[in-house]
């Protein structure tokens, strides 16, 4: 008999994890219909569920000193609801699923998800999140980028779970976000781009890209951004070419059936320059 | 297994269930509440809606072990109230239903979105329904009755 745990405190989900390999389990918006049976049977789930919904103490959103934290099981729907979450996040979460997913889908499932097509991860990479990831052995903060390891891969120990995400605070000046996917509601993103700068008359002092569904993770580039901080508008804007040729470079769409590899390409660069004209 | 307690149309419930079977499935099979559809069975349809404290959830979804603490309930319960009341005679004198396949999970997702939202404007009544599909209607009479039932309707929600 298997035995699913609905743990209603951190250490004693903490405790089962290190006794066992368990399946975590938040709002189940992508693990019941990754792991459908027929009507009426329960799940084919290859360990123990743990459930994480009773957990109360995962069950918040705070804006602290310098970033904004959202507790492991906080729905979507809090996320938008919350007045001090980044319009950016608004922006994205507003255009994923439905009301009535939104109200069990939580941040954590989406990034331990780690599809390709994850709305949010986008976001995520732009303001640099960390992940907070809690086991008995004690507190590792993992950045997104760090943690995400390629499609579905993720760096997190059997023993360990995710408890938070911290999204710093940002004084962005400029700040971009587009979806392209075939229907607004319920459709798997097929490309995103979101781009953010701040700039202060001429020059930009922090500029970046993160790009979504064009590589096995979401895509930005260190390097390229940290030679243009400090350039002029103008500059960059006459580099235009050179700069969308660099990211071109980097991005390797994988090829499904959503969409081919050039059109992804394509359209992840055009919105590239896009943003970079509107500076 | 696992002890479940929670609330269902009114009445506390404790049940001894596999916490991974949908409550579509504890719904439909073990208590024949049939008002509440299957459609999809993945989250794409919203013909299994329920109100889950007080908001849309997609019943397909939902497993028994996330229900444990909180309050549901389904359209048999809903359907004796006086919201539901405007509700129906809205549906029906817009004719907002033809085969009604999709109208029990319309009606969850409308008195969800007039609970946040009693004044809703077209735009937010096409995010309140963005989850519930309908095949027969083409959704502008559905709008038109919730824009009824919002007005004729007005300090109910
Ligand atoms: C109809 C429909 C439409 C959708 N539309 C979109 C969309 O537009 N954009 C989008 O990005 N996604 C979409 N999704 C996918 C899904 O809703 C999201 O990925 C959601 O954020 C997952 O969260 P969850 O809590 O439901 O995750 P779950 O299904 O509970 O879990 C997902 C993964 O996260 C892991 N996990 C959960 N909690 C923890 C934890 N605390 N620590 C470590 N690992 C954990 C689980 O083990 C699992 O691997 C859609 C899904 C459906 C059914
Ligand atoms: S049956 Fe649940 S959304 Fe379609
Ligand atoms: S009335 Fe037939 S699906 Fe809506």
């Amino acid at each position: 008999m298997v035995n699913h745990l609905l743990p209603e405190t951190l250490e004693e989900a903490l405790e089962a994890l290190a006794r066992k390999q368990h399946l975590l389990f938040a709002g189940g918006t992508d693990l019941m219909v990754q792991k459908r049976a027929w009507a009426g049977l329960p799940r084919n789930f290859e360990h123990p569920v743990l459930f994480t919904s009773r957990i109360a103490k995962l069950n918040f959103i705070e804006k602290r000193s310098d970033h904004l934290a959202v507790g492991a099981t906080c729905s979507l729907e809090m996320m938008l609801e919350y007045p001090d979450t980044p319009d950016l996040f608004k922006t994205i979460i507003g255009e994923m699923a439905s009301p009535g997913i939104r109200n069990h889908a939580t941040l954590a499932g989406n990034i331990a998800n780690a599809s390709p097509a994850g709305d949010t991860l986008v976001g995520l990479y732009l303001y640099d999140a960390t992940i907070v990831l809690k086991s008995l052995r004690g507190e590792r903060l993992v950045p997104i980028a760090d943690f995400i390891t390629g499609v579905r891969k993720i760096d997190l120990a059997q023993d360990e779970m995710i408890t938070e995400i911290r999204i710093p605070h940002q004084d962005f000046t400029h700040i971009d976000y587009v979806k392209v996917g075939p229907r607004k509601a319920d459709a798997i993103s097929k490309i995103a781009f979101a781009g953010a700068a701040k700039t202060n008359d001429l020059t930009v002092s922090d500029i970046r890209a993160a790009f979504g569904a064009v590589f096995k993770t979401v895509l930005r580039s260190p390097a390229t951004e940290a030679m243009l901080k400090g350039m002029r508008i103008a500059d960059i804007k006459a580099d235009l070419a050179s700069i969308c040729e660099a990211y071109a470079r980097l991005l390797q769409p994988i090829d499904d059936q959503r969409s081919n590899k050039e059109y992804r390409k394509a359209v992840a660069i055009n919105l590239l320059a896009r943003f970079i004209k509107s500076l | 297994m696992a002890k479940i307690e929670f609330t269902l149309n009114g009445e506390v419930r404790q049940v001894d269930i596999d916490p991974t079977i949908r409550l579509l499935d504890y719904l439909r099979e073990d208590l024949d509440l049939t008002g509440t559809k299957e459609g999809c069975g993945e989250g794409e349809c919203g013909a299994c809606s329920v109100l889950f404290d007080a908001e849309v959830a997609n019943s397909c979804l939902v497993p028994m072990g996330n229900v444990a603490g909180h309050d549901i309930v389904t359209i048999e319960y809903f359907s004796r109230t006086e919201r539901y009341r405007i509700l129906e005679k809205a549906f029906l004198e817009q004719g907002a239903v033809q085969c009604g396949f999709c109208t029990p999970g319309m009606i969850i997702a409308a008195e969800s979105l007039l609970r946040k939202k009693p004044k809703p404007s077209d735009a937010e009544i096409k995010i309140g329904l963005s989850g519930n599909l309908c095949r027969c209607t083409g959704y502008n009479m559905i709008i038109a009755a919730i824009r009824q039932a919002a007005k004729e309707g007005e300090g109910l929600w």
